[in-house]
């Protein structure tokens, strides 16, 4: 027979094992990270320690004059990725009331799993239908770059923004209708109003996948060196294309200036990342107030 | 992908005689000479089935620095290290093999015209963009006699870094020094009016699918795709037409240094190619593993002597003798572990 004293001495054991593990894999989670930024911003510091602030600050990038200037490439992956929003948001949006306010429920489900399935189909499936097809019809620019990043990030803002829709409670739809309110106006008055945080946080992950996109990116915006302008049609390029497109044959220097890029799209994606789980987090604790 | 071969070698290696005894030479590199490395692997493993030679492709860039770090057995590349890059090299030493020279050309689409002729100059101001139609005065003089139509000019060039941009843009600096501005390497700043393709098929499709453009594609893709060909005046004046012999005649008799290292381009001689590169395979000259270096040492041999009847059929141009004789020299100071 086994006395208590034994049997909570082995859960202690069981339970700090297991606190253990946890901490464990969650450290090497962090550990992952770290390392990946420690290493690359060494990697990037030969081209910071060759041209300093003129990496950032400056427009031109000429290997041939060991001129590297990052801010084309900042610009046509901010650009890019606002295109791709202007147009995902209101079709993802579109999409995600549809799916919790108005499909029955039999073509509801099929919704989803066709949403979910486009969120799994290879960037460079886009990326190719977007030089073979899109092409045809729109010049290799920051708009043909825009439209392929939207197709791409519609599935994820639609099924997260579908999640937070479906949180309203009923309890505040049902007040809304009840107060003679069309299906419309329930939707502006109990179903926004409550997801708000949560759509906004859904759209900041679309902006961190449509910045971060590389091959789709490389293959339709164009290529071109240098570029800041606010013509969507001109050919650009982003900072991913970029590296995809020149790493095979850079030397020493360029490798550099293309790790630091990578580290400057490392530092906008956190940034994004961190600014969305906060909005979500907030409008999280304000739904459960709600309840 | 690569790191996995290797250490499949290693493992090979040491898994005695329960294993069968193949032999992986892994090599990455130059995408210009991938097509004959593939055909040439192919030839050679019927000779040598023991020996297993995978070449990745990936840019010369990546081959140097992947033998450099002791990555793969071989690297192909278009060009040479730099001093800087080969102190860091792990292996010591290296030899610079030259296998192949090809072509690369200056294909168009413009309807009515399936002849025409280029000066460097002319090539120069057009791919920077001084010259935006096919009836400039400066394309006319250069083609007496033809109609050359009132079409804008479309300069599609590659969105990649690529030791083909790296070789063409070489070619203009040196053959229209005066008026070619954009100097020369990997990637070069073109103007913003112009098209941007994946690799040569990437070139050749905006090529083939523009009307009014011109671009720079090696001579297997032009001709893969179809594509018209302007015949570029070389050094002695001549216009001449791109073809394994004319890119062959390139080669002969230039001015090669004692560790193989040339420049194709702009190349003496009547019935040179102007716009003619070249491609080398870059070995370690000291193998310290016997059995795979002796397997490099025989791939490296072949391709430089029984491989070269294949290059023409797959549109690039054979060594011409007096540079295959010194590419069979050189064989000697590739030194194998016992």
């Amino acid at each position: 027979m086994i006395d208590a004293a034994a049997l909570r001495g082995r859960r202690d054991r069981a339970d700090r094992s297991f606190r253990g593990l946890a901490i464990g894999a969650a450290a090497t989670v962090l550990l992952v990270l770290g390392l990946i930024a420690v290493t690359m911003t060494a990697r990037a510091r030969t081209v910071i320690g060759e041209l300093g602030v003129s990496f950032f600050t400056s427009s031109r990038w000429s290997p041939a004059d060991g001129l590297y200037g990052a801010l084309p490439f900042v610009w046509g992956t901010l650009y890019t990725a606002v295109i791709a929003l202007v147009i995902a948001v209101p079709v993802s949006l579109g999409v995600a009331l549809f799916i919790t306010e108005v499909a029955p429920r039999a073509l509801k489900r099929w919704l989803i799993y066709a949403i979910d399935l486009l969120a799994v189909v290879p960037s460079v499936v886009f990326g190719l239908w977007g030089v073979l097809v899109l092409s045809t019809v729109l010049p290799r620019s920051f708009l043909a770059a825009g439209v392929v990043l939207a197709i791409m990030i519609i599935p994820i803002i639609t099924s997260l923004a579908r999640e937070v829709l479906e949180t309203t409670p009923v309890a505040d739809k049902e007040a809304a209708l009840a107060l003679g309110a069309t299906r419309w106006e329930m939707i502006g008055a109990s179903v926004i109003p409550h997801s708000k945080g949560g759509i906004v946080g859904a759209v900041m992950l679309g902006l961190g996948r449509a910045m971060g996109e590389t091959i789709a990116a490389a293959l339709v915006i164009g290529s071109a060196t240098g570029q800041i302008t606010l013509d969507a049609l001109a050919p650009g390029n982003s900072m991913p294309a970029v590296i995809a497109n020149s790493w095979g044959e850079a030397d020493t220097l360029q490798r550099s200036a293309l790790i630091a890029l990578a580290v400057l799209l490392f530092a906008m994606t956190i940034v994004v990342n961190l600014i969305a789980t906060t909005i979500v987090q907030r409008s999280m604790r304000r739904a459960r107030g709600t309840v | 992908m690569n790191r996995l071969a290797v250490a499949l070698v290693v493992f090979a290696g040491c898994g005695g005689k329960a294993a069968t005894d193949t032999v992986t030479v892994n090599a990455s590199g130059s995408t210009f000479q991938k097509a004959f490395q593939e055909v040439a692997i192919v030839k050679f493993t019927k000779a040598h089935p023991g020996v297993q030679v995978n070449y990745g492709g990936g840019g010369s860039g990546k081959g140097r620095k992947d033998l450099a770090d002791g990555v793969v057995a071989f690297a192909g590349a278009d060009s040479p290290y730099k001093d800087a890059e080969l102190t860091a090299a792990k292996g010591g030493a290296v030899l610079y093999f030259p296998i192949l020279l090809g072509a690369i050309t200056v294909a168009y689409d413009v309807p009515g015209v399936d002849k025409l002729q280029l000066a460097p100059e002319t090539v120069a101001k057009i791919f920077q963009r001084d010259i935006t139609k096919w009836n400039d005065p400066l394309i006319v003089a250069d083609n007496p006699g033809a109609t050359l139509p009132d079409l804008g000019i479309v300069v599609a060039h590659r969105s990649d870094g690529s030791g083909t941009t790296d070789n063409f843009t070489k070619y203009l600096a040196k053959a229209a020094s005066s008026v070619w501005k954009l100097k020369s390497g990997s990637t070069v700043e073109w103007s913003p009016d112009t098209q941007a393709g994946n690799g040569n098929g990437g070139v050749a499709q905006i090529v083939k699918s523009t009307k009014g453009a011109i671009g720079y594609v090696d001579l297997s893709d032009a001709k893969a795709s179809g594509l018209a060909y302007a015949a570029i005046k070389n050094a002695t004046g001549a216009f001449v037409v791109p073809t394994a012999a004319s890119a062959s005649a390139a080669g002969d008799g230039i001015a090669v240094d004692d560790k193989l290292l040339f420049s194709a381009l702009d190349a003496p001689g009547a019935a040179a190619y102007p716009i003619t590169c070249q491609s080398w395979v870059i070995v370690y000259a000291n193998q310290a593993d016997a059995k795979t270096g002796q397997a490099i040492a025989d791939y490296v041999k072949f391709l430089v002597t029984d491989a070269q009847a294949e290059l023409t059929a797959l549109d690039f141009a054979p060594l011409p003798k007096s540079l295959q004789d010194k590419a069979i020299a050189q064989l000697a100071q590739l030194k194998v572990g016992k």
